[in-house]
């Protein structure tokens, strides 16, 4: 049995070859002629044994839309990031406080996103950057808070990633938070679904194989927020599990779950070492 | 309208012992990870079973292989083997066995089992990302004849 199956796969692999229109793997990227991203790089201790190098999703799409990415005029996810920008120095709610008045400029924030999701000790959880957002809406603003994953959140995030573009993720898979990095890993491997996927299935197993027309990546979250060319929108993490999910014919979790909290601080540790890369764009 | 409802009745009959010759999913008789019983009785159409397996909407194996043999239909995936030459190294019962749930062939395979309704983790109802209704039965992947359809034309791919 296990020599037809060798046969099948060499058969494969020799006809495919040909045909499938592949992503340029080798290329590298460089924001605005000098900001150097790192899309590849060695594997995080935590995942010896499962993955080797890990890679950036950018390395996977195809040439027109990589270079989307290297000029912020021709990054549609910037235009979002501008927006965002008038907001943070908007002042709203009860308190009359905008984010400026707090944290200055968006640049002083710098840092930030790449150790996020990270355990909050006065909360006693760990918390996804738009968990902490909200938090300052809610209790130092007493403004309404945002829809997780919808437009406005979203753009926040896509600043205050931007900002941290180039600086390596580096999410911790100890400490207090030990027990969400967990829960995450678990449901990383844990099949779902009618069709019986899990997330290693596509993302671990077979990135870099064509899934019908789709080039599989590693479905890292360093590139988040997305700009995608199929929804010519901005889009969360969150929104984005929820596909994959939803594609293995199973009932998802919801944007903002504590399962998917869990996931993408998994999911992101994953992602140590690679650069932050927000707003980054797919297809 | 009696006559209608007598007339109803029978038709329904009908169908209902068309479909007593079907094995149901849950009563498939594994040999190891054969399958040799039809689970129909009746021959596969492999000019269907090509249809099945290349469209998105019914078998979609192409989302995961590639073979010369549908070479027209565009877009294969890569992430099972070339399925050019299963006809000649898998026997009729084998494939059956494949198709119907690989993973007794196959540990921990990624391909799905096609004709399987139980034991399905956060089962969702299609592709909504909702729950499966508990009250709603549970339709596997592929009927009973599109399996044997399916069966049919594996086994024209020889080389
Ligand atoms: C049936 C296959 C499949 C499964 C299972 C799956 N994904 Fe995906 N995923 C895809 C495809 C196809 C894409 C789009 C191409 C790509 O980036 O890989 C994608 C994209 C992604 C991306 C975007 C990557 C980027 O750089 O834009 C992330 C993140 C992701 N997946 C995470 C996950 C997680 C987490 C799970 C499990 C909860 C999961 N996926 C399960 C098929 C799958
Ligand atoms: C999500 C991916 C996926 C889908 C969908 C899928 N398969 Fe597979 N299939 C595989 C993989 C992977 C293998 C190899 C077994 C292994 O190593 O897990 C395989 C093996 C096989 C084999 C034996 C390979 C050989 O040539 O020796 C046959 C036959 C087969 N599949 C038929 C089908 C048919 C028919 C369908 C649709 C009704 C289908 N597959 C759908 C992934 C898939």
């Amino acid at each position: 049995m296990k020599m037809k199956l060798l046969h099948g796969i060499a058969a494969a692999a020799l006809a495919l070859g040909a045909g499938t229109a592949m992503a340029d793997e080798d290329a590298e990227l460089v924001i605005n002629g000098d900001l150097e991203i790192v899309t590849k790089t060695d594997a995080p201790a935590h995942l010896e044994g499962a993955v080797g190098e890990i890679m950036s999703g950018w390395r996977f799409r195809d040439s027109t839309t990589q270079v989307m990415q290297m000029d912020d005029f021709d990054n549609p996810g910037m235009i979002f990031v501008d927006d965002a920008r008038d907001m943070w120095a908007t002042a709203e709610g009860s308190e009359g406080k905008s984010c400026m008045d707090c944290h200055g400029e968006p640049e002083d924030m710098a840092g930030v996103k790449p150790v996020y999701p990270k355990w909050n000790e006065a909360a006693g959880e760990v918390r996804t950057l738009q968990m902490q957002m909200n938090d300052c809406r809610e209790n130092r603003m007493g403004a309404e808070t945002w829809k997780y994953d919808a437009g406005d959140a979203v753009a926040m995030e896509a600043l205050l990633a931007s900002v941290s573009r180039g600086m390596p993720v580096n999410v911790a898979t100890d400490g207090p938070g030990q027990s969400t990095w967990e829960q995450g890993k678990e449901l990383y491997y844990t099949r779902t679904g009618q069709l019986d996927l899990s997330c290693a299935s596509c993302h671990e197993l077979n990135y870099g194989n064509m899934i019908r027309a789709d080039h599989l990546s590693q479905g890292q979250v360093n590139g988040f927020p997305t700009y995608r060319l199929k929804n010519t929108k901005l889009n969360g993490i969150h929104s984005r599990f929820k596909g994959c999910v939803r594609d293995t014919r199973a009932e998802t979790f919801s944007a903002g779950s504590p399962e998917f909290v869990a996931l993408e601080m998994y999911v992101a540790s994953r992602g140590n070492g690679l650069s932050v890369e927000g707003p980054s764009v797919r297809n | 309208m009696k006559r209608t409802t007598i007339a109803l009745a029978a038709f329904a009959l009908g169908t209902g012992m068309a479909f007593a010759d079907t094995v149901a999913p849950g009563n498939v008789a594994f040999d190891g990870y054969e399958v040799a019983e039809s689970l129909t009785g009746t021959p596969g159409d492999p000019e269907k079973g090509r249809e099945i397996m290349t469209n998105k909407s019914e078998g979609n194996c192409i989302s995961c292989h590639a073979a010369e043999a549908y070479a027209d239909v565009p877009f294969h995936g890569e992430v099972g083997p070339m399925l050019d030459g299963a006809g000649d190294r898998w026997s009729e019962a084998e494939l059956r066995g494949l198709v119907v749930n690989a993973k007794m062939a196959f540990e921990g395979t990624v391909m799905p089992a096609f004709y399987k309704t139980e034991g399905f983790n956060r089962l969702g109802d299609g592709f909504t990302g909702k729950a499966h209704p508990e009250d709603k039965p549970v339709e596997p992947l592929l009927n009973a004849q599109q399996v044997e359809d399916v069966v049919a034309y594996l086994k024209t791919l020889t080389e």
